[in-house]
């Protein structure tokens, strides 16, 4: 890790203070962020930002509405590229590689960060198309076989298989609210991601299905670096290790989930988990 | 007249709403709106004036020149029906007056000149009957509604449903006018089947629609087989759609995928200036300038090209569609949810195989029916084709390379059409009926592709809204 990046972690407090002793256990963060800013046009939506979050873990972001952390988590795929307005400063490092590299390829980028989307968007294809999408457009496989085998282990991750394995050819539309988002991280997780960033998962589900993802988020942890943003405050208890405050375009605090719901140190983050505003 | 009329319902509507307002002024607790008030006099004095003035001439009309024509002596009383309406005539124009030469004057009788001025007394007296007897019914109409006015009284509910009868009177003049239209088609097409047989018609190979005038004209016997005209029409929208499918296609996805807001607001307008020509415009520039140009191409490579061809007629009419065939697509692209893009993009795909593999995909079904909208077009256009593709029927047989030859000149339904009806026509020979069975044919053959077009591009909509 080069010095500015490690310059960029000793400046969060909260992370690297001893009252934090998840993030110091997790050793290299998996995403370094120093000085990002972004812009709307001529409006700013996020103000340096310096943040370092662990591979292996949940990271969730939490704030009310408006105040940049589905802009920021858009940052870290470059999903905001495809915004022509929007403009995004600063340096953003996975594994130590500047992901705003000139000589990068987007497409390579995005094949290493898988994303998830509010509302489910399953394309209008069968649930095997759906899956089988990322792993075609990659090259990752190309008998029948191989792409069916990529596909039943993407599903049975996803904890979707056991529902959808007679019915394979059916339109992903046809799936229920909660399937059709479990589709969605299978069709995430089959091009093989490092880092699944997840923008609000849950708030179009009804609580049995949000619990049946909260679990899988649990169980895919194991295997990936995942950052979830999300209005709830108890889902961010529940499924995280990391919690980030974000207020305004500002990251006001970041640290262990469980010192941030039971001791936070800015007044702000007080106030808001205790639901005094947002 | 309207002046009168105007003025009646201006000043129903205030006297109304003056009675509104002194009823909200005195015992307070209005149902509705002093004006409403007024509005529900004044429509109560505006429909049996409307009444009036439009049933007025329609009933007096006949009447009148029956007193008119009474008053001819008996030697120049009409004979027969012609004669009768060739006098009628003669009186109509006397009694509006505009002849005053004393020396044309004299060229008509004297009797239809004074039967004139027996017209012109009459239609006088009418109007000013008329005037007397409809005011005093606007005024007691008028005076029936102020007597329902009161402080309960819902003239709200009552305008509203004024105006609701009014809407769906507007509708039904357009839903009528289909039908009448569909149902006039329908009988002369029968009519023209009783004179040509419809296996003749429909499997005919022959397009010759000369009737005799007379018994004893030369080639009178006409040959009414539309496989040519059906054929022709295939071929040049065929060709036509071969133009506009894939060009408003590929300009649809350019405008809804790849244009930045600044080429798109300069390209849109542009593309739809092209969709206001008149098609008259797109004809010559077909017959002038597109068709010779074929021509001399296909001569400098030894091929025989007709100077009027399914061609040049085919190709103008698909630039004609393309804005039309772009901007259906173009709205059901941008229909395509952006979190079907951005699931796309987040796998890592590029914008073409998000395109290929996603956006056109969901957009097919519309795409499908704006391609069969172009097509009912391009089946139902007439100008271009009467300008650049000949009016001749050519022959057909078995010889599919020659019957379909796009260089040849060809002919339309619609080209038949016009060219049948153009001119001084009789309305019942088999030559002019056959007209309203092409029609027939054109109308049952674009409903239909309407009607899948639409039924598809509902479901579309159920998928995403």
């Amino acid at each position: 890790m080069d010095a500015a990046v490690m310059d960029a972690d000793t400046r969060h407090k909260t992370i690297m203070t001893p009252e934090n002793p998840f993030i110091m256990q997790q050793g290299t963060p998996k995403i370094v962020t120093r000085d990002v800013t972004v812009h709307y046009g001529d409006k700013q939506a996020i103000f340096p930002l310096d943040i370092s979050i662990p591979d292996r873990a949940v990271s969730a972001f939490i704030g009310p509405s408006g105040c940049g952390k589905s802009t920021f988590l858009r940052c870290i795929n470059r999903m905001n590229d495809t915004i022509p307005i929007c403009r995004v400063g600063g340096r953003i490092t996975i594994d130590g590689n500047d992901i705003y590299d000139p000589d990068l390829d987007v497409v390579q980028l995005r094949a290493r960060v898988g994303m998830v989307f509010q509302k489910p968007n399953p394309f209008p294809k069968s649930i095997l198309e759906n899956v089988a999408y990322g792993p075609r457009i990659h090259g990752l496989a190309h008998s029948r076989t191989d792409i069916e085998e990529i596909v039943v282990k993407s599903l049975k991750r996803a904890g979707l298989f056991e529902e959808v394995k007679d019915r394979l050819d059916a339109p992903g539309t046809s799936l229920s609210g909660g399937q059709q988002q479990r589709l969605c991280i299978a069709r995430a997780i089959a091009v093989n991601p490092e880092v699944i960033l997840m923008d609000e998962p849950c708030s179009a589900l009804d609580p049995i299905a949000t619990a049946r993802i909260e679990e899988l988020i649990d169980e895919l942890r194991e295997n990936y670096c995942i950052v979830i943003v999300t209005h709830s405050m108890q889902q961010a208890a529940r499924v995280s290790q990391l919690t980030a405050f974000f207020h305004l375009g500002t990251l006001v605090e970041v640290g262990d989930t469980e010192a941030i719901f039971t001791n936070p140190q800015e007044r702000r983050t007080q106030d808001y988990i205790m639901g005094r505003f947002g | 007249m309207f002046i009168i009329v105007a003025v009646l319902v201006v000043l129903a509507f205030f006297y109304g709403k003056s009675r509104g307002s002194a009823f909200g002024n005195t015992e307070g607790r209005l149902h509705s709106l002093p004006y409403y008030h007024g509005y529900f006099v004044a429509i109560m004095v505006a429909i049996p004036l409307l009444i009036i003035a439009v049933l007025w001439p329609a009933l007096s009309g006949a009447y009148i020149e029956n007193q008119a024509l009474s008053a001819l002596p008996d030697d120049l009383m009409p004979a027969n029906e012609l004669a009768r309406d060739a006098v009628m005539r003669d009186i109509r124009l006397l009694a509006t007056g505009v002849i005053t030469d004393p020396v044309r004057l004299s060229a008509y009788p004297e009797g239809v000149r004074s039967a004139g001025s027996v017209l012109a007394n009459l239609q006088s007296i009418s109007g000013w009957l008329q005037l007397v007897i409809a005011v005093p019914v606007g005024i007691a109409s008028g005076f029936l509604a102020t007597r329902k006015l009161s402080v309960k009284f819902r003239a709200r509910n009552s305008v509203e449903r004024i105006f609701l009868a009014l809407l769906i009177a507007c509708s039904a003049v357009a839903i009528l006018t289909t039908v009448g239209i569909v149902f006039s088609v329908i009988f002369e097409t029968l009519r023209f089947f009783t004179k040509v047989p419809v296996t003749e018609f429909v499997f005919g190979t022959q397009w010759s629609p000369q009737t005799a005038l007379r018994a004893d004209q030369v080639g009178s016997s006409g040959a009414f087989g539309a496989v040519p005209l059906f054929i022709g029409t295939t071929l040049v929208m065929l060709i036509a759609m071969c133009v506009a499918g894939p060009i408003g296609l590929f300009a649809a996805i350019y405008m809804a995928e790849y244009a930045s807001p600044r080429a798109r607001s300069i390209a849109k307008p542009v593309l739809e200036v092209l969709a206001g020509i008149p098609t008259v415009v797109f004809g010559f520039f077909a017959a002038l300038s597109v068709a010779p140009l074929i021509r001399r191409w296909g001569e400098a490579i030894g091929l025989e090209v007709a100077s009027e061809s399914a061609l040049a007629a085919g190709i103008v009419m698909g630039v004609m569609i393309i804005p039309f065939m772009s901007s259906l697509s173009d709205d059901v692209i941008n229909a395509v949810p952006q979190s079907l893009r951005d699931g796309s993009y987040a796998l890592g795909a590029t914008r073409s195989e998000t395109v290929k593999k996603v956006v056109l995909p969901a957009a097919l079904p519309g795409i499908v029916s704006a391609f069969m909208l172009s097509v009912s077009r391009a089946v139902g256009e007439t100008m271009i084709v009467v300008m650049a593709a000949g009016l001749a029927a050519h022959a057909v047989s078995w010889d599919l390379i020659e019957t379909f030859n796009p260089l040849q000149a060809v002919t339309t339904v619609t080209v038949q059409i016009a060219t049948l009806l153009v001119g001084d026509q009789e309305f019942d020979s088999a030559k002019t009926l056959s007209a309203f069975a092409l029609g027939f044919v054109l109308f049952f053959f674009t409903l239909i592709l309407n009607m899948i077009a639409l039924h598809v591009v509902s479901r579309f909509k159920e998928q995403y809204d």
